[in-house]
């Protein structure tokens, strides 16, 4: 743990969720900062949902310490549920209510007056860049509209801890860029971001740390940066090979690489220096179809924890 | 927090306001005239009925079974949508508001909704005339205690439901038959001595009897009869309620 002198805002330890007999998190520590940027990085099934969801106070712990705000979610669940924006995996908005009165409504479950409601969605709806479809019913609106509006309506109680459940899975480019950068927003306004996702690249744009998730445990932490530092080497260099010759290349790459990894579809050499590995490989006189030189990403360093590539 | 789970039904009836208070109208209005006055004119042996013209005898009835009607639609499909359509109930228990607020909130949103059919139905049987006593004002009452003797229990057991496929039965087999059954059209001492027994335990007998005793005045010569029928409708909303509470917590909650 960093020497951090204000208290964490949510303090896990030993955290474990059970359903049954199925272990959905196990015993996992954690600590979130004041106005830091949290991720949680792992594929669909590692426990992020449930991590999120007994943080959110929607799903009691099955043991272990969790505290949210200096608060116990078993006691002080609306309590808690008072301070935090929950945007959920799957959106939970109004499709028969228009984009404001889905605004306003929510404003109203926190015990907001009208008059403060109605200020805030305009605010909210400038913010989203909703305000023109503000009286249009939320069914016709695009994928990213309305994972924008979910986002509004999460900022209507100007939470103290705002709750990201794959804030983009499903959206196009264009689309996750523009939810990118009101999120950035926010971080720099001062909310605390707690966000899951499966993509490296989200978790690399708009986490100042995470843990990696695999299958209910937590199996690394750091900054995007530093897990690239101690798990991966600078650079990757990926080669893909004409079918039937990958199967023949046993040994054949030994000794180019710190590390030699041989996925389905390519082979990937983890080196300092890409571009040397590559002009190695020629010079034993492999040919392979392609050749890419990348930096290493969150990516690799799942694959070098877990074995297991993040996205199927 | 029950306010603002109301506020959130009261936002979607505005939507259909207009049309939903012209149809509370019309359909009382349609069923009075059909039955009461035309079919009503054929029925000689008015004995049986207490001596009334069978309008009146018909009237309270109808307007007992309408609010079972309405309060069994109210506690199915509405309650599936919050769970499984749009998620509204997930989105709420993120909020400071408790499962037990999204249950009492949706029933006290049927109540509000039978409150204004019943009283617009009342409104109509005045108008034609169909009551033999001042006391019919507290059919408006007596028909909601009915009503939500029918929307507790049901919302318990919709929020149990993954999808609205048993609510076709619920209909088939329960509501049509106690609307035909329940002594609305004709008293249940002209049914076969076993199903009478069958029809005196089923709720909307009572709601209809109570109600009928106050449009025709008749509740001062058995006021045992009608505690009975207050009470056996009161238990139903009280544990209908409480079970609700529990159905909708642990679905919000899970495991």
């Amino acid at each position: 743990m960093p020497v951090n002198p204000t208290p964490p805002l949510i303090h896990a330890r030993g955290l474990t969720k059970r359903f049954g007999e199925f272990v959905a998190v196990d015993r996992i520590d954690f600590d979130v900062a004041p106005g830091e940027s949290f991720g949680f990085l792992g594929p669909n099934g590692a426990g992020k949902t449930s991590t999120m969801r007994m943080i959110g106070c929607v799903s009691p712990v099955s043991e272990g310490v969790l505290e949210v705000m200096g608060m116990d979610p078993g006691r002080d669940g609306p309590k808690i549920r008072a301070r935090l924006g929950v945007v959920p995996q799957q959106d939970t908005l109004d499709t028969e209510l228009t984009v404001r009165e889905n605004l306003s409504i929510y404003g109203r479950y926190f015990g907001l007056s009208r008059a403060e409601v109605a200020r805030r969605a305009d605010e909210l709806l400038e913010f989203a860049q909703l305000t023109e479809r503000a009286d249009d019913q939320v069914e016709p609106l695009s994928g990213g509209m309305k994972r924008r509006l979910t986002i509004a309506r999460s900022l209507i109680n100007e939470p103290t801890v705002l709750l990201l459940d794959e804030p983009t899975t499903g959206l196009d480019p264009q689309a996750r860029h523009l939810l990118w950068d009101r999120l950035y927003r926010l971080k720099q306004r001062g909310v605390t971001l707690v966000l899951t996702t499966h993509y490296m690249d989200e978790a690399e744009q708009l986490c100042d740390r995470l843990v990696v998730m695999d299958k209910a445990r937590i199996v690394a932490e750091g900054s995007p940066r530093s897990l690239i530092e101690q798990y991966s080497t600078r650079e990757v260099t990926e080669l893909r090979f004409a079918p039937g010759i990958a199967e023949t290349l046993d040994g054949k790459l030994d000794g180019i690489a710190e590390r030699v990894e041989h996925l389905p579809d390519r082979v990937l050499l983890y080196a300092d220096d890409g571009e040397a590995a590559a002009v190695a490989v020629h010079e034993r006189g492999l040919r392979p179809e392609t050749v890419l030189v990348r930096r290493s990403s969150l990516e690799d360093v799942f694959l070098r924890l877990t074995g297991r590539s993040l996205v199927d | 927090m029950v306010g603002r789970v109301f506020e959130h039904r009261l936002t979607l009836y505005r939507r259909t306001f207009r049309s939903s208070i012209f149809s509370s109208f019309l359909s009382p209005v349609l069923f009075l005239t059909a039955m009461g006055l035309g079919l009503g004119s054929y029925v000689s042996n008015t004995a049986a009925l207490g001596g009334v013209p069978y309008l009146d005898f018909l009237a309270p009835g109808l307007l007992a079974a309408m609010a079972m009607q309405t309060a069994s639609f109210e506690a199915t499909f509405p309650i599936i949508r919050g769970f499984i359509w749009n998620k509204v109930f997930h989105a709420m228990a993120a909020t400071p508001i408790t499962p037990r607020d999204i249950a009492v909130g949706s029933l006290a949103w049927i109540a509000a909704r039978l409150t204004l059919t019943s009283a617009i139905f009342t409104v109509v049987i005045v108008f034609f005339g169909a009551y033999e006593s001042p006391l019919v004002i507290l059919c408006v009452p007596a028909a909601v205690l009915t009503g939500m003797a029918f929307a507790a229990p049901i919302t318990a057991y919709s929020a149990t439901q993954k999808n609205p496929n048993r609510f076709a039965t619920i209909f088939r087999f329960g509501i049509t038959p106690l609307f035909l059954f329940s002594g609305t059209f004709f008293p249940i001492s002209s049914l076969p001595p076993a199903l009478q027994v069958v029809a005196w335990l089923t709720p909307l007998f009572h709601g209809v009897a109570l109600t009928r005793s106050l449009s025709l005045g008749t509740i001062g010569a058995d006021p045992a009869a009608a505690v009975v029928h207050i009470v056996y409708l009161t238990t139903l909303v009280i544990v209908g309620s409480w079970l609700a509470t529990r159905t909708v917590e642990r679905r919000l909650v899970g495991g």
